[in-house]
């Protein structure tokens, strides 16, 4: 079903005029145009929204690239660029009246310098691929969102991807030292540098996290870092979810920053532990994993202080991973947490709210209430270390009204999020999924300063139009009421 | 000072600017906080407004890893408050006289830990920013994810005031390490890089390197264990007093500092020793190299040689009047530049903030 369609008066294209101009440098296998071939480009892994694009360009070369995009911003025709399309927010979402730019074919690593750490890759590059092209020099690339196998470094940066090791190792933008960048008018634009701060403003903190809305991305150049020699989890298991989001906040009170900090409610284990047997405590309300990496005597010296707090902290049960297999399969069904819930439900909503941590167990009960107030189920998967909490709502998108309850459900967590002192996304992205909640996280002048800076870049707003940055008069309509970092109106009262 | 008396002053100047015909000068703004960084960037220009009144801590939750602080604040308090609770600002920045955390970030210099930790702006989580027309903006927040809108906060970081006025800002805090020993090792410059690059390559915990004289001195920071370990595979010698020694790079007191004018050449930490004369110390696992210039030495050359190696000079310490007519910073292609300029006018219309501060051109 197509819950919203990006119809746009702004723009209307004259399709035989742009697919002339687009043949006189893109060979035939270059350019896709027929509804079966542009079908699989109408949705990411938001699937809820869809669009058919009118045309689908695959080019091969940087050149091609740039005449792609001189020739749509001389027609005025909007471009949506698109890596692997595993993005949750819609992000690359076609634009009914424009083009996808798919990189998929910008898939070479061109250089892994062992010497200097780094390596440089083509954005169509998967980030799983980075790291096994590392491995035999014993470096990787650190950030590991859980659609690592698929999902390609130019949708990284895109999208400032995270993963289950960040707060450690910290984000794409902490990890990515250069890139290079056309803009929609074919200019390239070199940000960044194998050198340490690069001349000028930071634009490679400007441009990672910014959805295609300011460029395209050419060649990216990510830091590579030295593997630690072991790894090792801690599981444990708390009769209360409260208590585990005390007892992260004990973890950090104690001085350690684990490699990763991740929790599961009730909700997704049992939904994981049928499908992936990774020996999850399914009697406990809440179970935290938590990893310490480094050389065997730093890993056993963190290993023991971790135990203590969390034994402290009330753990019910404690286990320590005892060979790799048993660490990898203690996160194998962290990680595959979205497709376990994907078989025990039709359809699911994968929202990507961050809240302080203290936070957590009001978040929780919260949720628990709505998921009465809209008759939908909903599994809670966190990112505790860093607070970046993925409820997951079921629901099926064949019955009628289904789908509108899980959009509003889903709603509702992303403004208590900001009303907890959070934020509506923490590494999937605005995209064309929380445009209206932008209006709640950002006041007016913040929202007319986005636009100017979309005006730097692309000044006709042909890049990804309709994304990530709402229009006024879009917030006008959506009617809700900034909140400012948790400085809510009659804070005493109860909201849900 | 509260934020409004500072918001006053830049909607009053910026008012009395639009009254100004067209192509006649006006009054630009100089924004200070300690001042411990006149000597740095380009054009002082302005009148001064001095913000290092609006100061103190806005919140500081240690279990959630972050500070929020005004900025007037100084680093000085902000560390002894982190200190109390076994915390630090990772990226190490130097306070030189008094410096307030609003001008460490407008600054964006990192000091020796910054090899392990990251730069200033990786810690950078939000800022409320006073822009050109004296509107008050707030970006990021205080969580440690948050890819909503454009990330404005990190853009600020090094930006030199030129695109608003940190009023406030939330920094992520990191716990400190357990363990630190320092070892120093007798070689050469090229020998220092090469070793530095080749640890770099390794799980050790290496937290700072600074060569200066044929020494290199090596930081380790971490659990115990993994110090400890590190330190019986690396071999060197200890020395007296690391701490004293890491805080005389840290506030660029130690004599390798000395020169004037100083050259800061960034490049890639792999880089060969560039062809220029005055090598005084390497930093940053070899990323960071300072050399002594002259007054009327071939700049050029010093800028060329940097770029020629994939990486920047900044004339970083030189009397005004040098960097003024050679500019600070590494010259932007024109691409680059026309970008920087649309860019400042979506924060600043008016040109009223610190213009000439990072270039001449804006």
């Amino acid at each position: 079903m197509t819950a919203m369609s990006s119809h746009d008066p702004a723009f209307t294209t004259d399709l035989a005029a742009l697919t002339a101009r687009l043949r006189l440098f893109l060979p035939p296998h270059c350019l896709l145009l027929g509804e079966e071939d542009l079908r699989p480009y109408e949705c990411d892994g938001l699937t809820a929204y869809r669009e058919l694009p009118l045309a689908v360009c695959l080019p091969e070369t940087e050149a091609q690239v740039i005449d792609i995009l001189r020739t749509c911003h001389s027609l005025g025709v909007p471009v949506v660029a698109r890596g692997a399309g595993t993005g949750l927010s819609g992000g690359a979402m076609p634009h009914a009246q424009g083009v996808v730019l798919s990189l998929a074919r910008f898939n070479r690593i061109l250089r892994v310098d062992r010497a200097a750490r780094l390596a440089v890759v083509q954005p169509g590059v998967r980030n799983l691929a980075v790291s096994e092209a590392a491995a035999p020099f014993a470096l990787y690339y650190a950030p590991d969102p859980s659609s690592q196998i698929a999902c390609t470094l130019g949708g990284n940066v895109a999208e400032n991807s995270g993963g289950v090791h960040c707060l450690k190792y910290g984000l794409t933008v902490h990890n990515v030292l250069r890139i290079r960048v056309v803009s929609i008018e074919g200019e390239v634009f070199e940000i960044g540098s194998e050198a340490p701060d690069a001349a000028g403003y930071d634009l490679l903190a400007l441009l990672i996290g910014s959805e295609g809305m300011l460029g395209v991305v050419t060649e990216v150049t990510v830091k590579l870092v030295p593997k630690p020699e072991l790894a090792q989890v801690v599981m444990a298991s708390f009769a209360d979810v409260a208590q585990a989001g005390d007892a992260v906040a004990a973890i950090i009170a104690a001085g350690i920053i684990p490699a990763g900090l991740e929790m599961m409610d009730k909700a997704a284990t049992a939904a994981v532990e049928p499908f992936v047997k990774a020996g999850y405590d399914m009697n406990a309300e809440a179970i935290l994993l938590c990893e310490a990496d480094g050389t065997p005597e730093e890993v056993a010296e963190e290993i023991a202080r971790v135990t203590e707090v969390l034994t402290a902290a009330g753990a019910s049960d404690i286990r320590v991973s005892q060979s790799e297999a048993e660490r990898l399969r203690f996160w194998a069904g962290r990680k595959a947490a979205f497709p376990a819930v994907g078989r025990i439900t039709p359809d699911y909503y994968c929202m990507d709210g961050t809240i302080p941590r203290k936070r957590l167990a009001e978040m929780l009960s919260s949720i628990a209430a709505m998921e009465t107030k809209y008759g939908l189920r909903c599994a809670n998967v966190f990112h505790a270390g860093d607070g970046n909490l993925h409820p997951l709502i079921m629901y099926d998108a064949s019955q009628p009204g289904d789908w509108e309850r899980a959009e509003a459900f889903g709603a509702e967590i992303l403004e208590l999020s900001v009303a907890l002192g959070g934020s509506i996304t923490g590494e999937h992205g605005v995209g064309i999924e929380k445009i209206k909640q932008m209006c709640v996280q950002y006041a007016t002048p913040e929202i007319e300063a986005f636009h100017r800076v979309k005006a730097a870049f692309d000044e006709t707003g042909l890049l990804n139009p309709g994304k990530a940055v709402p229009s006024l008069h879009r917030c006008a309509e959506y009617g809700r009421m900034h909140v400012h970092h948790g400085d809510v109106k009659f804070p005493e009262l109860e909201r849900f | 000072m509260t934020l409004d008396d500072i918001v006053s002053a830049v909607k009053a100047a910026h008012d009395a600017a639009k009254q100004v015909p067209l192509g006649d000068s006006h009054s630009p703004l100089r924004i200070r906080g300690a001042g411990s960084k006149d000597f740095y960037g380009g054009l002082l220009a302005g009148e001064v407004l001095d913000v290092s009144g609006h100061r103190g801590i806005v919140a500081y939750e240690p279990t959630e890893l972050y500070i929020t602080a005004k900025c007037g604040t100084s680093l000085a308090e902000i560390e002894a408050t982190l200190a109390e609770k076994g915390q630090m600002l990772a990226f190490e920045p130097p306070h030189f006289a008094g410096a307030t955390v609003g001008g460490c970030i407008a600054a964006g210099l990192s000091g020796p830990r910054r090899q392990q930790a990251g730069a200033v702006r990786d810690f950078v989580l939000g800022v409320k920013l006073i822009d050109g027309t004296g509107q008050v903006l707030n970006f990021g927040g205080q969580v440690m994810k948050n890819v909503a809108g454009y990330d404005v906060s990190r853009l600020i970081a090094g930006s030199l005031g030129t695109l608003g006025i940190i009023a406030e800002v939330t920094l992520k805090v990191l716990p400190k390490p357990v363990a630190e020993t320092t070892l120093v090792f007798a070689c050469d410059a090229a020998e220092a890089i090469c070793r530095l690059n080749e640890w770099g390559g390794q799980p050790l915990p290496v937290s700072a390197s600074f060569w200066h004289d044929g020494q290199l001195w090596l930081r380790l920071s971490g659990a115990r264990a993994a110090v400890e370990a590190a330190t019986s595979k690396l071999g060197g010698n200890p020395t007296v007093n690391p701490e004293k020694h890491w805080n005389s790079i840290r506030e660029q007191t130690h004599p390798a500092f000395a020169a004037s004018p100083l050259w800061r050449l960034a490049l890639p930490s792999t880089a060969p020793c560039p062809e220029l004369d005055g090598l005084c110390a390497i930093e940053w696992g070899g990323s960071l190299r300072w050399y002594a210039g002259a007054v009327d030495g071939d700049h050029a050359a010093v800028r060329a040689a940097a770029a020629s190696l994939g990486g920047h000079a900044v004339l970083y310490r030189a009397p005004e009047s040098l960097r003024c007519r050679e500019g600070a910073f590494a010259p932007l292609p024109p691409a680059m530049l026309a970008l920087h300029r649309r860019l400042k006018k979506a924060f600043d219309p008016q040109g009223m903030l610190n213009p000439g501060r990072l270039y001449a051109e804006f």
